[in-house]
């Protein structure tokens, strides 16, 4: 139990993707101006991280590496990565049409998010357990929620500042990004 | 650098009136449509490996040469791929190409190899490489193609150079890991969010020195996810 916890924690808060691993940043700085969105585009990227660590771990240990095939991890896991993104998207459409209009718009953006594509690589880079890679993949998905939805709270208010002409929309955005990464600096060394 | 940039841009209005094509899609990826400081793309290798410029340089040329290739394959197979697998097609290319410039690192390179890490593997989600496969590769004969992914590869790996020298600099007191000497290392500047910070400072400054506003949103004109993304159609999110 404590090693999950660690494990859990490690990745949503010390080693956050977004803040420390500079992983998913264009949906970090894009889809965080409103508050609903933010927690849509979240919630949309904790599933499809647990839902490719499911398929990419068996995928990797019991296919690639049987076959002598693991350098080809990368081109394995993106194309299953995107197949899954589509699976989930039509799915989702004939289960649950209310849950599919909540993520169903952020879900295609995902699939080119390096963050769901690096928690899958980090998995089987840091020789992870089955378990604690989906541990890991729910904390980095828990984390990025977090950094999104903070950081949500953080635009509104510059939004209406008097900010210089150069600085407006994306440099502004960038500094106070700057700002919030500095707190997070916090809490490294916390575990 | 102002006067790199008149230069640039005069050598390439003269070039122009003799063959228009080539020299203006081979320069436009460098200044005027340079992928990171105007397009606003790749955000996530540039803020990760700009600590030091070897990672920057790295990375830039890295990317590149990923760049070119793929470029150059997807223009002599594009009629070859269905419409509606594109996309996957593409990320197959791509993917491949990362995978043999992985090796070829490992080989030849081992210290950059090891200094980039999981961001070499993660070139395959770049959306400059992506975008322009999309946009320009899939429909522009090969050479244009190939010029279009020198320009653009040079655009981004120039972007990275100057992350990663003013970030060594302040940050680390020096340079290509030569020290420089009677400064201070602000050591904040090497870190995280002395990232965001420097890259904010740089869209700012390529603001002002370009004369034109600086960019409400980010650049989605080059994402393969534009039509489904919220941000990209009204910027209201």
């Amino acid at each position: 139990m404590p090693a999950i916890l660690a494990v859990l924690l490690t990745a949503m808060i010390t080693d956050n993707f977004v803040v420390s691993k500079f992983m998913g940043i264009c949906p970090f700085l894009g889809v965080s101006k409103k508050l609903d969105s933010a927690v849509g585009m979240g919630a949309a990227v904790i599933f499809v991280m647990i839902c490719s660590t499911l398929a990419t771990y068996p995928f990797y240990h019991f296919v690639l590496v049987p076959l002598g095939l693991d350098y080809l991890y990368n081109i394995g896991f993106i194309l299953i990565i995107a197949i899954f993104v589509q699976l989930v998207e039509i799915i989702l459409k004939k289960i649950s049409p209310s849950l599919h209009k909540l993520l169903g718009v952020y879900l295609p953006l995902i699939t080119t998010n390096c963050a769901v594509l690096g928690v899958c690589i980090l998995n089987v880079d840091n020789g992870l357990s089955f378990g604690h890679s989906l541990i890991n993949a729910l904390g980095a998905g828990l984390g990025f929620l977090m950094a999104l939805v903070v950081f949500s709270g953080v635009r509104g208010r510059i939004e209406n500042n008097d900010i210089p002409e150069a600085f407006k929309g994306v440099p502004s955005t960038l500094v106070a990004a700057a700002i919030l990464v500095l707190g997070f600096m916090g809490f490294s060394g916390m575990i | 650098m102002e006067n790199k940039t008149e230069t640039a841009v005069k050598t390439n209005t003269e070039e122009k009136k003799n063959s228009p094509d080539y020299f203006y899609e081979f320069f436009k990826g460098i200044l005027k449509e340079n992928p990171t400081l105007v397009g606003l793309l790749g955000m996530c290798p540039t803020l990760a490996v700009t600590a030091t410029v070897k990672g920057g340089l790295g990375m830039g040329l890295a990317t590149m040469f990923v760049l070119i290739c793929s470029n150059l394959i997807i223009s002599l197979i594009k009629n070859l791929i269905p419409k509606t697998v594109r996309l996957p097609a593409f990320i197959v290319i791509i993917a491949g190409f990362v995978t043999l410039v992985k090796f070829l690192l490992a080989r030849f390179i081992p210290p950059i190899s090891e200094l980039l890490g999981v961001y070499l593997d993660l070139i395959t989600v770049n959306c400059i490489i992506l975008g322009r496969a999309e946009i320009f590769a899939s429909k522009n004969p090969p050479l244009l193609s190939v010029l279009d992914g020198v320009g653009m590869g040079a655009g981004f790996t120039l972007a990275l150079v100057i992350m990663g020298t003013l970030r060594e600099i302040i940050g680390s007191a020096s340079w290509f890991g030569m020290k420089i000497p009677f400064l201070t290392p602000v050591s904040i500047i090497a870190r995280p969010a002395g990232g965001f910070f420097m890259l904010g400072i740089i869209i700012a400054v390529v603001g002002l020195v370009s004369k034109k506003k600086p960019p409400q949103t980010l650049g989605c004109a080059g994402c393969p996810a534009k039509d489904n993304c919220p941000s990209a159609k009204g910027g209201d999110n």
